[in-house]
């Protein structure tokens, strides 16, 4: 399209500024990731004088043993594994088939079903008469108060919709029906096989939302060996709140002979804490990134 | 020849469909309304639950007589909030950062989709892509923790780099003044990369006879941005717009309760975090309802009215 003609001296200009304005943004946005990614195998001393800017200054592992050496650590991170799986799990049982159903043009109802959805997307109860319910169905302080008041949402239902309806031909649908086939049928063995990239799609946004969630086990969890991970960070990193177990684990260990300081081993602990909390987010995410982007484009389909 | 078989096989399903009475209809496709069950019952429950629960607003809410049991009050709560001292604080605070977060992180994603648009490099493309949507999915814990690490008096990251340019660091978290700054600044880094997908979307979707046309009028890359990408991507712009607006009292509630400590409280208690504390801190948990109400009430009216502007101006609109 742009062999089409001459390059004229303004537009190179332009292509020039253009490409100054993208590295400036990618260095706006790398350059923190890569600092954090330093500072935690960094000799904290020179990260919190300001020596240590771009790469690893004093290597050390230290911070990495002593989160790993962090018995809550370990049961933050198990307990989000186990509310991601069932979360998951969840969301996807009651979005996938709604979805389905809502695609259907000869599905009578769809619009009050699709209306009543949507209008919990603009107005709620907010949050007292939604603590209160969950209080009332009894399940403060468990998994399921976690997971059961975000079981779906709507705009993930959109945007599975948008899919069966571009993608899965209604004569299939024809076809199986005229063959006998129920829908039940239809859904779990012609649906469901072809729809491996929604499938992916909605697994990635519902997992990526329950492994980063907080606010769920802020207010309905009050036993502390069941809380996710974000829980624990939040522990750590807002409230900084260095635990027992951190700082005796420095005291025990030979690192605490290297760092007597308990400043540098709580600025220490942040960083590798950092990583070792978002490490699976961020190593998935090259390889998912295809799917993510396609799931937002095909919500971004008027339905 | 086969494209016309189809077709008839459509029509002759339609035919079929419209024949029908919707009452057999519903019978037929009974394993439907199974589908859907899981997905009714819980928007009943978890969403018109909690509507249903909004007359403790009204109400003087004793828990050992439960919702419908507790006395009703009329509008005392809403009045208490209304003639309350921190009212105009907290509204001021919650417009005043919404607004501050939509002049500054709304156009910058589409600039961004605009620039990316206009490379022809793929590899440098997606490299520079991949990077910019990734702190999308920093959790907002760790977010809120990498802000103020890098912020901390002395140790801080972004200190150093002010301190290297020869500036004093002010007290970033402490100093009322700053915290709207840092919490719109930060959202930026972490939201614009990742808001360019729905533009780029868009401007995916313009014909390039538009662009071959203009190139044979002699237009400049700018001008075919100016006239032809633009416009493309205007009805999203306002759609997006319209649903921001609609959100304009809910602020990034979680990252601000993160966030505020006593010091910065007086620029960063909005009201989401207000309802919060009053409501399950101090379990007062009528008045709270009732300013939330006030919260979503506001929302909503703002959502339709721009909608209405949008749609006698640009004939773009949510409905």
């Amino acid at each position: 399209m742009a062999s089409l003609a001459r390059e004229s001296t303004g537009d190179k200009i332009f292509v020039f500024v253009n490409y100054v304005f993208l590295v400036l943004a990618l260095i706006i946005v790398a350059y923190p990731l890569l600092y954090v990614v330093s500072a935690s195998v960094s000799d904290p001393k020179f990260v919190n004088s300001g020596e240590m800017w771009l790469l690893p200054k004093g290597l050390t592992f230290d911070g990495y043993r002593l989160v790993l050496n962090n018995p809550k650590i370990w049961s933050g991170y198990t307990n989000t594994i186990v509310y991601t799986l069932v979360g998951t799990a969840l969301n996807l049982f009651v979005t996938l088939p709604a979805a389905y159903a809502l695609s259907r043009s000869d599905f009578v109802g769809r619009g009050f079903f699709m209306g009543m959805f949507l209008v919990t997307m603009f107005f709620g109860g907010g949050l007292v008469p939604s603590y209160l319910l969950v209080k009332d169905l009894g399940l403060v302080n468990s998994m399921w108060a976690l997971l059961l008041p975000g079981a779906a949402s709507v705009w993930n239902i959109i945007v599975a919709r948008t899919f069966f309806q571009s993608t899965i031909p209604k004569e299939l649908q024809e076809a199986a029906h005229i063959d006998g086939c129920t829908n039940l049928r239809l859904f779990a063995t012609v649906v469901l096989p072809l729809s491996a990239p929604i499938i992916a799609v909605m697994a990635l946004f519902y997992g990526v939302g329950h492994w980063n969630s907080y606010f769920g086990a802020l207010i309905y969890l009050n036993d502390e060996s069941k809380y996710p991970l974000q829980m624990i960070l939040r522990q750590i990193l807002v409230l900084q709140e260095m635990s027992a177990e951190m700082t005796g684990v420095a005291v025990d260990s030979s690192v605490a002979i290297a760092m007597n300081n308990k400043a540098d081993v709580a600025s220490l602990v942040k960083y590798a804490v950092i990583i070792v909390s978002t490490l699976p987010v961020i190593v998935v995410y090259p390889f998912l990134q295809r799917y993510f982007v396609q799931g937002v484009m095909i919500g971004s389909v008027k339905g | 020849m086969q494209q016309h078989g189809e077709r008839a096989i459509a029509a002759n399903a339609v035919r079929k469909t419209k024949g029908r009475t919707a009452w057999s209809r519903m019978l037929l496709n009974w394993e439907l309304y199974l589908f859907i069950a899981p997905a009714f019952l819980y928007y009943l429950i978890f969403h018109y639950g909690p509507m249903y629960g909004i007359q403790i607003a009204f109400k003087n809410f004793i828990p050992t007589k439960g919702i419908t049991g507790s006395p009703w009050v009329g509008f005392e709560h809403f009045t208490r909030f209304f003639e309350s001292y921190y009212f105009w604080d907290l509204l001021w605070n919650t417009l005043s950062i919404s607004l501050y977060e939509l002049a500054v992180g709304f156009p910058l994603p589409i600039i961004l989709a605009l620039a990316f648009n206009e490379v022809k490099d793929s590899f440098f493309k997606r490299t520079v892509q991949t990077v910019t949507y990734s702190p999308h999915f920093i959790s907002v814990v760790v977010m809120s923790g990498i802000i103020i690490t890098f912020l901390t008096p002395s140790t801080g990251m972004i200190v150093h780099l002010v301190e290297l340019f020869g500036f004093e660091a002010p007290q970033f978290l402490t100093d009322p003044r700053w915290f709207k700054t840092v919490y719109v600044l930060s959202g930026v880094w972490q939201g614009t990369g990742w808001g360019t997908i729905i533009y780029l979307a868009a401007l995916s979707a313009v014909d390039p006879q538009q662009h071959e046309a203009a190139i044979m009028d002699g237009a400049t890359r700018f001008q075919r941005i100016v006239n032809i990408n633009i416009p493309a991507i205007f009805p999203t712009i306002t759609i997006l717009l319209i649903l921001n607006m609609g959100g304009i009292l809910s602020v990034g509630f979680e990252k601000i309760l993160l966030l505020q400590n006593p010091l910065n409280m007086e620029s960063s208690d909005v009201i989401s975090t207000f309802v919060y504390r009053s409501g399950l801190l101090d379990a007062q948990y009528s008045f709270s309802t009732a300013v939330g109400l006030f919260n979503s009430v506001i929302n909503a009216i703002l959502l339709i009215a721009v909608n209405q502007i949008a749609r006698r101006t640009s004939e773009t609109s949510l409905w």
